[in-house]
């Protein structure tokens, strides 16, 4: 079997998403957490499924819209990662949260709209996690992509998810919203075409000023 | 986000020293070391500034046998009080940050001298009060709990005073009706006060027979020791069967009205924040559920008790209310 490449920006989209679980046992051991540990970790595993879902979705447009390849090919692990996050976001909210109590958690279930908004969100990764291997892709052909466009609903959900548990500030939840929002219309091919034509205008005019004999300082 | 500043050990006081050390007797209690109990008992235990902690009426002597070295404080109902550390760390104070343990670090050296409470509105006697007038008033110890709107709770041993024993001092006039605080308005040295998500000041309000109410209290401090500004110092409201967001902080204006206050959570989301704000497990938040509470420092959720146990002394107050429409 060939040994797929392995690139060194892969090798940091692996760090990086593994650096909030990382963060968390380290702060759990230590005692970093709050009195109320529990809410803590519940807070932060469901910040890193989110960013790691928003990263997910931006894949598809770096590469589209920016030509950005690489992002390609890290797109199933960022799934997966956060797939893994909310994995661990729910059963904490179950297990350690509510001990298992399934009375209670049924009660809370009924009156808690954004666990049930949160839950439907984790339901539609557990099939797209399932097939996300490239046997599932080959077998699935065509099904594949329209089963796989379904993490556009989740995103939404986890938004307003998001949005429900805060208290009154919601300016958090509407930032995040507002780069869900960019990242689907990215998807739309007339929005796509528009802005790979903007793109290419701005970098066309930045090579021209540069050749003009501005200083060729690129970020 | 996780770069909140710790508070050293080098700044931890005597008094949490002397938690610790009840926290240590109690393992040494349990291990039924009653001579132990004995041995490094009562002289330090007892709050320092005695005046401060008469015997709290709420809460009787634990058990016979553990009483005489009052090892634990526990509340009416036997549940044991927070720690110091804990209650002096876990603190929602929107006016400095909505990060709860940013709280302590970034209210440090708020300063509270001078303090002053104006006391006006529908008043015979409208006054202003000093920290030294309000240390005039009988200063007592209430073991509370205080349970968050947000669900989680705790069991704190405040000092203060009943409320109505200041608005006795005023005289109410019979038009008044409702009581209304204001916290400290400092946007320079409360940064949260410049974010415009809120209508600054924090606003709240009770009724009239709720604010007379004994159990009604204006708190100056906790654990025997003056009131920690991330607590609310100099003086703040204690409501023990409402939603902690009723208990404002940081008093400098108590006025008698003669219509409903509207509150700071009324207006910025007035389904969901009420002016009751009575804690009640059959009454949801519209977005989450109030049946059960995590208290701080458990690992299993307890049930919410309406009225937040408290029912016995204030459920009179609502009779013939719909609490369902009356949040």
């Amino acid at each position: 079997m060939k040994r797929p490449k392995f690139t060194v920006f892969q090798l940091f989209v692996h760090l990086a998403a593994l650096l909030p679980l990382a963060l968390l046992v380290w702060d759990t051991v230590q005692g970093n957490l709050s009195v109320n540990p529990i809410q803590d970790i519940t807070f932060r595993t469901g910040k890193a499924a989110l960013v790691l879902l928003v990263l997910t979705l931006a894949a598809t447009p770096a590469n589209t819209i920016f030509g950005f390849r690489q992002a390609i090919k890290v797109r199933r692990a960022l799934g997966l990662y956060a797939f893994l996050y909310a994995g661990i976001h729910f059963l904490i909210f179950v297990g350690l949260d509510y001990g298992f109590n399934f009375r209670l958690l049924g009660l809370e279930l009924v009156e808690k709209r954004y666990v049930l908004v949160g839950s439907a969100a984790l339901l539609i990764l557990i099939p797209l996690a399932i097939t996300s291997t490239k046997g599932w892709q080959r077998r699935l052909g065509k099904t594949w992509k329209t089963l796989h466009k379904w993490i556009y609903l989740a995103g939404i959900l986890v938004i307003v998810h998001y949005a429900w548990v805060q208290k009154a500030d919601i300016r958090q939840p509407l930032l995040w919203g507002g780069i869900v929002a960019l990242l689907l219309l990215a998807r739309i091919p007339a929005v796509r075409r528009a802005a790979v034509r903007y793109r290419k205008k701005l970098s066309n005019r930045f090579s021209r000023s540069n050749k003009i004999g501005a200083p060729a300082k690129t970020a | 986000m996780n770069n909140i500043p710790k508070i050293p050990s080098s700044e931890i006081t005597s008094l949490q020293h002397y938690l610790g050390r009840r926290r240590f007797m109690k393992g040494a209690a349990v291990a039924a070391s009653a001579l132990a109990l004995a041995a490094c008992g009562a002289p330090t235990l007892t709050p320092s500034s005695s005046d401060k902690s008469s015997t709290p009426p709420a809460s009787p002597a634990p058990t016979a046998g553990a009483s005489s070295a009052d090892a634990v404080l526990v509340d009416e109902l036997g549940q044991e009080a927070n720690t110091y550390q804990e209650i002096t760390s876990y603190n929602n104070f929107y006016e400095f940050t909505t990060n709860k343990e940013a709280v302590a670090p970034m209210s440090k050296g708020y300063p509270t001298e001078p303090w002053k409470i104006e006391v006006g509105g529908l008043v015979n006697k409208p006054g202003v009060y000093d920290l030294d007038d309000l240390n005039k008033f009988q200063q007592e110890e209430r073991i509370y709990r205080l349970r968050c709107v947000e669900a989680w709770s705790m069991v704190i041993p405040w000092v203060g005073f009943p409320l109505a024993a200041l608005l006795k001092q005023v005289e109410p006039t019979s038009q008044a009706k409702y009581v209304r605080f204001e916290t400290i308005y400092d946007p320079d040295r409360m940064p949260g006060q410049r974010s415009n998500w809120y209508e600054w000041p924090y606003i709240e309000g009770l009724r009239l027979d709720e604010a007379m109410h004994d159990l009604t209290l204006l708190a100056t401090g906790l654990y025997g020791e003056a009131m920690p500004i991330q607590n609310g110092a100099p003086v703040r409201l204690v409501v023990p069967w409402k939603y902690g967001f009723k208990s404002i902080k940081s008093i400098v204006r108590i006025d008698l009205v003669e219509e409903q206050p509207t509150s700071l959570w009324m207006a910025a989301a007035p389904n969901e924040y009420g002016f009751y704000a009575n804690v009640n497990p059959d009454v949801s938040h519209p977005r989450w559920s109030q049946r059960s509470e995590r208290r701080i420092g458990e690992l299993k959720r307890r049930e919410t008790p309406p009225f937040n146990g408290y029912g016995e002394q204030v459920a009179y107050l609502y009779e013939g209310m719909d609490l369902k429409v009356n949040f």
